[in-house]
């Protein structure tokens, strides 16, 4: 019996949030309590050569590198990111440095100079001699599939920087607590924060207690960086004995925190005429920024997305990430995923183009089937779908008939198809081995998850999970602070993974829970047996295995699917180019909280526009240079246009009522299919931020649909953007219209 | 506590007030700090975001652009005004008006100021200055929808 899930229930937060009291770290004051600063690196690499302070140091407590009494690095993948710099600094803004006082005004006033000798510094990731990861997938015959081409297309796509922008900048506050300490703060992942402290501080791991508090938005943005945060808030609270706040403002967020991975991605694709893929060679580089952070993973999650939703038998995916001495690029909504599904769907685009075909024929004719196997080897169950989602936008929007309408006005449209796997990749979930609670209460349960509640829903959603399966009112059900003292490791709040699979352990806990009690209500239980929990622990479903050596495998245990059609309009003033309608259909499972799914739908979707359109981090010598809301923009309700929502659910036989993953996914296509938009207008563009600036220096497709018929032809745009930047067409030699052997359909 | 600065009064929340504080600060750093009202945030300090939304003399404005002297004499609405009650509070926790929760009490109170039964494009123009990261504002425009159309049936 189905009591909340589908159901519109309330959400547990919303009450607070709505009356102002829901209360965020900045919200948070104790007696005697310090405010902190951190002091910056002001150039992209070199040496400290001397720190000097010009202020009167009485009240300050001064934290630096030798104050700290364990070891002096950032505990993530590779610890190779110090928490001070210690003698030398890789980028601007690297914290080397920490200040505290109860005044905040002397804080600000202190004057700290530092002399540097700066060494030369690599800023083009193409330039770049270190490397943080390479991934090489590799399916079938690479040479055999172009053999079968009768058309080959090549093209170069680049993607920028951007800036997550939670409305609440970050910020911590730490607390000694006998011969410990105690941090609260906003984050996504309190056992990260846990970890990286323990190492630091070189305490045993119960005197360290982490405590997220309501948290402003996350995105990813508050997945790694607050290990740092929380480290330095710990470091001046232990030196000082006080409780010590650490608060960002807006410009130092903006310049000393993760940004999404710019990325360069290159393809070479062989095609039949009739439009199926024989080949996919995909090359993806991204700038990793200073230090390693989660660049891997983000590298790993890309290069599996690369090839879009589509079969094909002969595939070769080679990636790198490298450093450049920019602020490190860290995890954002889609984590890899949306640099190269942007290259893969603007490149089927020009595919279509260059066939003269429909860009839906060719998609459908494309699209991953049930049954079907990926570039890693895996075999697709029941619930692919992404050729329901794409009938579905393209019916829903009037695709055809629109397309046609548009022709010869300042308005386009465009369709970008696309997928995201749900929960880590590969064996990261095995290797995380999450573990979820559930506590009887005398008037119901108490879920005990390090899961957060970052505006996406997780209390919501968990509670109603918890809620059906134990058979008890939505109500009655509680759900803890994410507070390392009481709740165990769930994993990380990211990789869309946190109704997917911790909210299928709540699930059994809730089951087995249902079992104990038999016809006991909770009450009667605790009164005849005494306190209950349970406590379920990640497994792999059976047959979810991964290879990391290879890259073969399952890479997830599902994947959501979803096709947007983006309406846009041209400004013939201004060259801006304006979202006017988004239509979209996502499968996602099972919507558990259909409201929360359509706020995920419809704010990723407009994350996805600014990402497209506007935002655009500028770099200067290694900084950004437009680190303020003036001119680093972001959509507003004038900036964001009507859309509509369909959403399909083919249930995971894994996912707790059948739920996928959804976080995601929305933010993947959207820039995609504001490009293809764009295309459609005749505008030859393969770059985002797609600006007005852009927009007029890119060059006119001036011919499409003639590709195939034309021997030889240069793609238009080649000879301005160069051999290797502008991507062409060539026949191999090849008689046309032969058929393509060893296609399965 | 500083008695080297003169009172500054002004009508907060209906309740008249007072504090003596340098005149420049900021009225968002003395609704939070000398006032204990936390419910207007600091989103970016630059008048840009909105989050730190108030109400002054029935117009929306950002309280982090205002010095305090400013309100002096003035009637000033943060979201405790509001006390949890209003309509638009209700509508916005049960129709995805709130995600994060971080822009919800200037985005409401921006609505408020919009006045009764605004039209849509009103709606977009009146928000225009208030950014919310999560929502993509549709389900914003939902909320307002759904309390507009409870107020018409009472």
């Amino acid at each position: 019996m189905s009591r909340s899930v589908g159901r519109n229930v309330i959400r547990k937060d919303g009450a607070a949030k709505a009356s102002g009291t829901a209360s965020y770290v900045d919200d948070l004051t104790l007696p005697g309590m310090l405010h902190a600063r951190t002091v910056r690196s002001t150039i992209p690499c070199g040496d400290i050569r001397r720190i000097g302070f010009d202020f009167d140091a009485a009240g300050f407590t001064i934290v630096d590198a030798r104050d700290i009494p364990g070891r002096n690095l950032v505990s993530l993948i590779m610890d190779d990111q110090p928490c001070l710099a210690d003698g030398e600094v890789r980028h601007v803004a690297e914290p080397i440095l920490l200040l505290a006082h109860e005044d905040r005004e002397r804080l600000t006033e202190a004057k700290v100079d530092i002399e540097y000798r700066p060494r030369l510094a690599v800023f083009d990731p193409a330039d770049s001699p270190t490397v943080f990861k390479t991934v090489a997938i590799a399916k079938g015959n690479l040479d055999e599939g172009f053999r079968h081409a009768d058309l080959v297309v090549e093209g170069e796509y680049r993607t920028g920087h951007q800036e997550h922008l939670y409305i609440e900048p970050n910020g911590m506050l730490a607390v000694p607590e006998d011969g410990g300490v105690t941090v609260y703060g906003s984050l996504q992942c309190p056992y990260y924060v846990h970890r990286a402290l323990v190492v630091l501080l070189g305490l045993p791991e119960h005197k360290v207690r982490v405590v997220q508090v309501e948290t402003g938005g996350g995105f990813g943005g508050k997945e790694d960086y607050p290990s740092i945060i929380a480290g330095h808030a710990c470091l001046l609270a232990l030196k000082s004995g006080r409780p010590v706040k650490l608060i960002y403002d807006r410009t130092e967020d903006m310049l000393a925190t993760t940004k999404r991975h710019p990325s360069i991605v290159r393809h070479r694709t062989g095609v039949t005429r009739d439009g199926r893929l024989t080949a996919m060679d995909i090359n993806v580089l991204m700038d990793g920024g200073a230090y390693c952070t989660l660049s891997p993973v983000v590298l790993s999650r890309g290069c599996i997305h690369a090839t879009g939703p589509y079969r094909c038998h002969h595939v070769r995916v080679n990636g790198r990430v490298v450093m450049t001495n920019t602020p490190p690029n860290g995890a954002f909504r889609g984590f890899g995923a949306p640099q190269t599904l942007f290259a893969a769907d603007v490149h089927m685009e020009r595919i279509a183009e260059a066939l003269g075909m429909n860009p839906v024929r060719l998609r459908e004719r494309n699209a991953l089937r049930p049954g079907d196997v990926t570039a890693t080897g895996q075999t697709l169950g029941p619930d692919a779908a992404a050729l329901d989602v794409l009938r579905a936008a393209v019916a829903r929007s009037d695709f055809q008939k629109k397309r046609r309408a548009c022709r010869g006005t300042n308005k386009g449209i465009g369709l970008s198809l696309f997928f995201h796997g749900a929960g880590f990749t590969g064996s990261g979930e095995v290797k995380l081995k999450s573990k979820a609670s559930l506590e009887l209460t005398p008037d119901g349960v108490r879920i005990l998850v390090a899961s957060t509640e970052i505006g996406q829903g997780q209390r919501t959603v968990h509670a109603q999970i918890v809620a059906d399966a134990l058979g008890v009112p939505y109500e009655s059900v509680e759900v803890a602070a994410a507070d390392t003292s009481l709740v165990p490791d769930s994993g990380p709040t990211v990789a869309s993974r946190t109704t997917m699979v911790v909210g299928s352990l709540l699930k059994q806990c809730a089951v087995e829970m249902r079992a104990t009690l038999g016809r006991l209500s909770p009450g009667a239980y605790l009164q005849k047996h005494g306190p209950l929990v349970i406590t379920k622990q990640y497994e792999a479903p059976p047959g979810l295995v991964w290879d990391d050596e290879t890259y073969r495998g399952s890479a997830y245990g599902s994947y959501g699917w979803a096709c947007d059609v983006i309406e846009v309009e041209r400004d013939p003033v201004t060259d801006e180019i304006r979202p006017i309608k988004v239509t979209t259909a996502h499968e996602i499972g099972k919507a558990l909280y259909p409201l929360g799914v359509r706020g995920q739908i419809e704010g990723g979707t407009a994350q996805g526009l600014g990402y497209a359109l506007i935002e655009e981090v500028v770099m200067r010598d290694g900084a950004m240079a437009n680190a303020q809301l003036t001119n680093y923009i972001v959509p507003t309700t004038l900036d964001t246009p009507p859309m509509d929502v369909v959403m399909l659910e083919k249930p995971y036989a894994h996912g707790p009522y059948g739920a996928k993953g959804v976080g995601e996914m929305p933010f993947d296509g959207v820039a995609p299919a504001v490009v293809n938009a764009i295309r459609s207008l005749g505008i030859d563009m393969r770059e985002i931020p797609a600006t007005p600036e852009r927009i007029v220096e890119a060059p006119v497709i001036r011919d499409s649909g003639s590709g195939i018929r034309d021997r030889g032809r240069d793609w238009p745009g080649s000879a301005s953007r160069g051999a290797s930047g502008g991507g062409r067409i060539f026949r191999p030699g090849r008689k046309p219209g032969s058929a393509a052997p060893g296609r399965g359909r | 506590m500083s008695s080297k600065y003169r009172p500054i009064a002004f009508v907060l929340n209906a309740k008249r007030t007072s504090v003596r504080v340098h005149p420049m600060k900021r009225l968002l750093d003395v609704l939070r700090e000398d006032c204990g009202l936390t419910g207007t945030k600091e989103g970016c300090g630059e008048g840009e975001c909105g989050a730190c939304t108030v109400i002054v003399n029935g117009q929306a404005v950002n309280s982090c652009l205002v010095p305090v002297a400013q309100v002096a004499g003035a009637k000033v609405m943060t979201i405790e005004g509001l006390k949890g009650r209003h309509r638009l509070q209700r509508a916005f926790a049960e129709f995805g008006g709130a995600q994060c929760g971080i822009c919800t009490p200037g985005m409401i109170l921006a609505a408020v100021a919009l006045g009764p039964h605004p039209t849509l494009e009103q709606v977009r123009t009146g928000l225009a200055g208030n950014i919310c990261r999560c929502t993509g504002y549709e389900g914003i425009y939902r909320a307002i929808r759904k309390s507009e159309d409870r107020s018409k049936k009472k």
